[in-house]
């Protein structure tokens, strides 16, 4: 399944935060958006995913997801969103109950996705008793469970710390490897976008518009930690941004 | 910070970096809430004994204590308790529910909110003991006014501390509930009202505080049996040792009600460990 986004505006109030924005996200790869703070990719990820409704321009699926996806369109948040009331196990089963997955059919889902995060050992613990990381990689592994057609990832390594994020994006490669999903993966750190991006989209600052699209071809498997080649993609994009960030660092907030 | 200084040139007077980092964080005291008990206590034995506390001042701890004996021994105690703990364990069950109920209603629709809101904040300032009479004549001078009052007095700090509670459930926890495509009702059964409830049986604790007040309230307005008559008629015989004996009931009871919350709090929420 492939999406389209189809010239989307959008505006908050008298702020108008994304301007003209097509794109097509192609399946089995993942696509990473990159921005000034505040230039909307936040809100393009919560419009691509129907949690909010664009002001102009539609939103499309391309063809229909896997039969046995059961939440075609699924997040992972940077800030986690983990039921601290809740167990590792009873976190994921959260998001199978509604669709009448219970007892033993859960079970084998959840035993099958913490095994694909390495997390069998915790399914038992309470969210506050895991590190940042494993927080999300339990996220990681709720989205996993509902089979998703689509990944919509919203800067989902910026609340850890740099060895952890180090991990955690050669857990995401190894995942993607052992089988490809779409993603969209909305971050502002240029390193984890050159690490995990097919194509990177460069937008500008508010309003948010395409400034350019980069495709890296290099496999997953074979980018690594301060790879040479990659570095040289990154400085582009840090110099199609820099001028961008700076101005958008200046801005007053008024949203 | 690059200047060499080699450690034969120690410097001349050195001073220890003092600690100024401590306090405001409370630990538990084991013991100390009994020992202030027992020192009160204890001064106004002394007091009452010596006899610079005069006998209409205060009575006698150990009085106290001796009638209260008296009242366990005689079935009286049981014959007041009883039906004292019967008007409160309806009337704030029913005023807590409600509330409860009413609360999260607020909490979920705007238009519930926008209806119910005011008249919660006019409802709640009115000193309930005010309407007892009017209640007297709505419900019947039985059981039943007593019932409501109680009931509308948990009522109102009930709705607004759960409808509080569940405007402070984390909205991020919400979305992620709709962007797995859950249900409206899954959403509010297993993400609203557990991340309410902490903040709906802190509530409850202030509410059921004020139950006991009203209960004594509407007990000593008419009632033959019940802690509030055993005080008021106490007090209008100015017979301090069981008006004493009939507080002290009262602030066990609260104690009481205090501790069973503090249990279901840390069975329902010992996710916050």
């Amino acid at each position: 399944m492939d999406i389209r986004l189809d010239a989307i505006s959008h505006s908050y109030g008298d702020t108008e935060v994304l301007r003209d924005i097509s794109l097509d996200i192609p399946a089995g790869r993942i696509v990473c958006l990159v921005g000034p703070s505040g230039c909307g990719k936040s809100t393009l990820l919560r419009l691509i995913g129907g949690l909010e409704r664009a002001d102009a321009g539609r939103v499309l699926q391309l063809g229909t997801p896997p039969a046995d996806s059961l939440n075609p369109l699924t997040y992972v948040f940077q800030d986690f969103a983990l039921l601290p009331w809740r167990t590792v196990h009873g976190n994921i089963s959260l998001v199978l109950e509604d669709h009448g997955i219970r007892g033993k059919a859960a079970d084998a889902i959840i035993s099958d996705v913490l095994a694909r995060t390495k997390l069998t050992d915790f399914a038992r613990a309470l969210p506050r008793q895991l590190s940042g990381g494993m927080k999300q990689r339990v996220a990681i592994a709720r989205a996993l469970a509902v089979n998703p057609a689509v990944m919509l990832m919203d800067e989902p390594l910026s609340a850890l710390d740099s060895q952890t994020r180090e991990l955690l994006m050669d857990d995401l490669v190894a995942l993607w490897m052992r089988q490809p999903f779409t993603s969209v993966y909305v971050t502002h750190n240029l390193a984890e976008a050159v690490r995990l991006g097919h194509k990177i989209v460069v937008l500008s600052r508010r309003p948010g518009q395409i400034c350019e699209v980069v495709e890296i071809d290099k496999p997953l498997d074979q980018r690594g930690y301060a790879d040479p080649e990659l570095e040289q993609v990154q400085k582009h994009l840090w110099t199609l941004m820099r001028d961008e960030a700076r101005a958008a660092d200046a801005e007053l907030l008024n949203v | 910070m690059s200047d060499t200084t080699t450690p034969d040139t120690a410097p001349q007077s050195a001073v220890e970096v003092r600690f100024r980092g401590g306090g405001f964080a409370p630990s538990a005291r084991r013991g100390v809430g009994v020992a202030v008990f027992v020192v009160l206590i204890l001064l106004v034995e002394w007091g009452t004994r010596a006899g610079w506390i005069s006998a209409l001042t205060l009575p006698k701890p150990s009085d106290v204590a001796a009638t209260f004996v008296e009242l366990w021994q005689s079935g009286l105690l049981f014959k007041h308790l009883i039906p004292s703990l019967s008007r409160l364990a309806v009337g704030a069950t029913l005023g807590a529910s409600l509330g409860i109920g009413v609360g999260i209603l607020i909490g979920l629709f705007s238009y519930v909110r926008a209806g119910l809101v005011p008249l919660v904040a006019a409802l709640f300032p009115i000193p309930k003991i005010a309407l007892l009479p009017l209640f007297v004549i709505w419900f019947g001078i039985d059981e039943t006014s007593k019932y409501a009052l109680i009931a509308f007095g948990t009522f109102t700090p009930t709705v607004v501390a759960t409808y509080g509670a569940v405007d402070n459930v984390d909205r991020s926890l919400i979305r992620m509930g709709q962007s797995f495509g859950l249900s409206w009702l899954s959403i509010v059964r297993k993400i609203v009202l557990p991340g309410a409830m902490p903040g709906i049986l802190s509530g409850l604790r202030i509410s059921l505080a004020i139950a006991i007040i009203l209960l004594v309230a509407a007990e000593m307005l008419g009632a033959e049996y019940g802690i509030g008559a055993y005080i008021l008629e106490a007090g209008s015989l100015y017979d301090l040792e069981r008006l004493f004996a009939g507080v002290l009931i009262l602030s066990v009871l609260g104690v009481t009600l205090s501790v069973v919350i503090g249990l279901i709090e840390k069975r329902l929420l010992a996710w916050r460990g």
